[in-house]
């Protein structure tokens, strides 16, 4: 697993990837967060981070799928899916290094941002006027969602030898599961049932943790997502041969 | 048994790729696999690596079931894919050097270097795999499945797409590497497997055809005593008519002479000086394995 992990940060490293993706993440957030009018900070008068966590979920909704959508679509195209499957390596192995690999990329891409926590303490008046619990709730959030949102990327890449078509399968089940189930709650037909149907959804979950209310359940619902997308990820690979 | 097969039927959809076939190879030895394309060869071999899982049947590499205990067949075996996929975008050292992890091999800095010196990648080294040349990057697939110093070493088309000094080249790695490995190699070329083959297993469709040390095959083949003898100008048949021999026409000039005597030679050419017929050659008519290959395989009409 180990080896694979290693293998795919290189590969990362290696082409402009990461670069790219590190860059417009900070570029996109940082536009949205202190320059652009509508939702820039220092118009708004709050010390709040509020436009990382609330705009983050879409940026990543268009960069984790152009991360991961190589992973097993390159392999599949270029035949080294076979190298990789002939070497002592479990499926679940090759899975998780690529999981791994890509969920660090998105760890480290969200780091950097931890500069403007620093910058918003000190513009608060008093200085230090921020909800920081909440701040550490909305972290967290957002680096699991980035794990579902890499797992769903790692599945669609398994569907499929195509990177343009996991793409947008990564891009599309991406905010189906963010906000796709919240809207469908809202119809009227299944008025009783839309707060389970909500529930399915990322996005309850993670405003309930964006709040500073670390709720253990809201936890597992990550974790179990992102283990739901890799096993059916696992099953794919299992059942091609 | 090294290497043995039972039973193995693969089945895709409503065709089945490869029709329960059963071999044995023995350790030490280079076992050549043929068959016209399609036959079921890559099949076969992907089975075997534990790449694809047979419909029924069992492979056992040096007794190790591939579809029960997968990680460890697939530790001591090495696979040389056809077409041979690489990542093209890594340098030979990081390749060779994500391998030597994959096995857990100790040292892999070292290992790796020995395999750059053993397939004879020196001078190209310091290269992308996407740079090299497909004779090279062959070197690399070899030393890919080489790295672990493995048991089974199965090859899928090692030589195709290189270069004829190539191909010398890469045989002649296969077979100094042999010695104590059982090999599987996979191959359209009929010379190559008299080359270096000790043993030859031929499929068509699915099924197996033949299954026989190479020597035994080529005796097999062998048994009409045949002589080609060619003249300079057109002779008087009648010479060997009366001596007992019946001409086939094989050529211009050049007929075919069968018949079970032994020294067939010596009393041929008797009768030639006798009538001072003007000779030109006389050559052993020997069916090559291609004609073995042509004949197994068409058995069945197209």
């Amino acid at each position: 697993m180990i080896s694979i992990f290693i293998k795919e940060v290189n590969e990362f490293l290696n082409s402009l990837i990461a670069y790219v993706v590190i860059g417009v993440f900070l570029i996109g957030i940082g536009l949205l967060m202190w320059v652009f009018p509508d939702t820039n900070v220092l118009d708004y008068g709050y010390a709040s981070m509020e436009p990382l966590f609330s705009m983050g979920p879409y940026v990543f909704m268009f960069l984790i799928p152009a991360i991961t959508m190589k992973s097993f679509a390159e392999e599949k195209r270029a035949g080294t899916i076979e190298l990789l499957q002939t070497l002592p390596f479990r499926d679940s192995q090759i899975i998780m290094g690529k999981f791994l690999a890509g969920f660090f990329l998105v760890f480290f891409s969200v780091l950097p941002t931890l500069i403007y926590y620093f910058s918003l303490d000190q513009l608060g008046n008093p200085p230090g006027n921020l909800d920081t619990p909440g701040i550490i709730g909305s972290y967290i959030g957002l680096v699991l969602l980035g794990g579902v949102f890499t797992a769903i990327g790692i599945l669609s890449s398994a569907l499929t030898g195509n990177q343009i078509v996991s793409f947008i399968l990564a891009a599309f089940l991406s905010f189906f599961f963010y906000s796709g189930f919240d809207s469908l709650a809202a119809i009227n037909i299944w008025a009783d049932w839309s707060y389970y149907i909500g529930q399915v959804g990322i996005m309850s979950h993670y405003t309930s943790i964006s709040r500073g209310l670390l709720d253990f359940k809201d936890i597992v619902y990550f974790i179990s997502l992102i283990a739901l997308m890799l096993l059916f990820t696992q099953l794919i690979l299992g059942w091609r041969k | 048994m090294a290497v043995s097969i039972q039973n193995l039927t693969k089945i895709f959809g409503e065709q089945k790729a490869v029709n329960d076939i059963s071999f044995e190879v023995k350790e030490g030895m280079i076992t050549g696999f043929l068959g016209p394309n399609g036959a079921g060869k890559s099949t076969t071999m992907k089975m075997a690596t534990g790449y694809i899982r047979p419909t029924s049947g069992t492979v056992l590499l040096d007794g190790i079931d591939v579809t029960e205990h997968p990680l460890k067949a697939k530790s001591i075996m090495g696979y040389l894919p056809e077409h041979n996929p690489l990542y093209l975008d890594m340098y030979i050292r990081e390749f060779l050097g994500f391998i030597a992890g994959a096995y857990h091999l100790k040292q892999p800095k070292r290992k790796v270097e020995e395999m750059i010196d053993l397939v004879g990648l020196q001078r190209e080294s310091g290269k992308r795999i996407g740079a090299l040349s497909k004779g090279y990057r062959q070197r690399v697939g070899l030393a890919k499945a080489l790295i672990h110093n493995p048991k089974v070493l199965i090859l899928d088309e090692p030589t195709t797409g290189l270069d004829p000094n190539q191909i010398l080249e890469i045989r002649q790695v296969i077979k100094d590497i042999s010695a104590d490995k059982t090999v599987i190699l996979s191959t359209h070329i009929m010379q190559e497997v008299e080359a270096i083959c000790d043993h030859v297993v031929i499929i068509d469709r699915g099924e197996l055809v033949a299954n026989d040390e190479l020597s035994v095959l080529k005796a097999g083949l062998n048994e009409t005593n045949g002589i080609i003898l060619e003249f300079e100008k057109a002779i008087n048949q009648k010479v060997f008519e009366e001596a007992g021999f019946e001409l086939k026409e094989y050529g211009k000039n050049a007929y075919l002479i069968e018949s079970e005597r032994s020294d067939l030679r010596a009393e041929l050419l008797k009768i030639t000086s006798e009538h001072d017929l003007p000779l030109v050659s006389l050559t052993k008519a020997q069916k090559s394995l291609e004609e073995i290959f042509h004949r197994l395989t068409q058995k069945t009409g197209v």
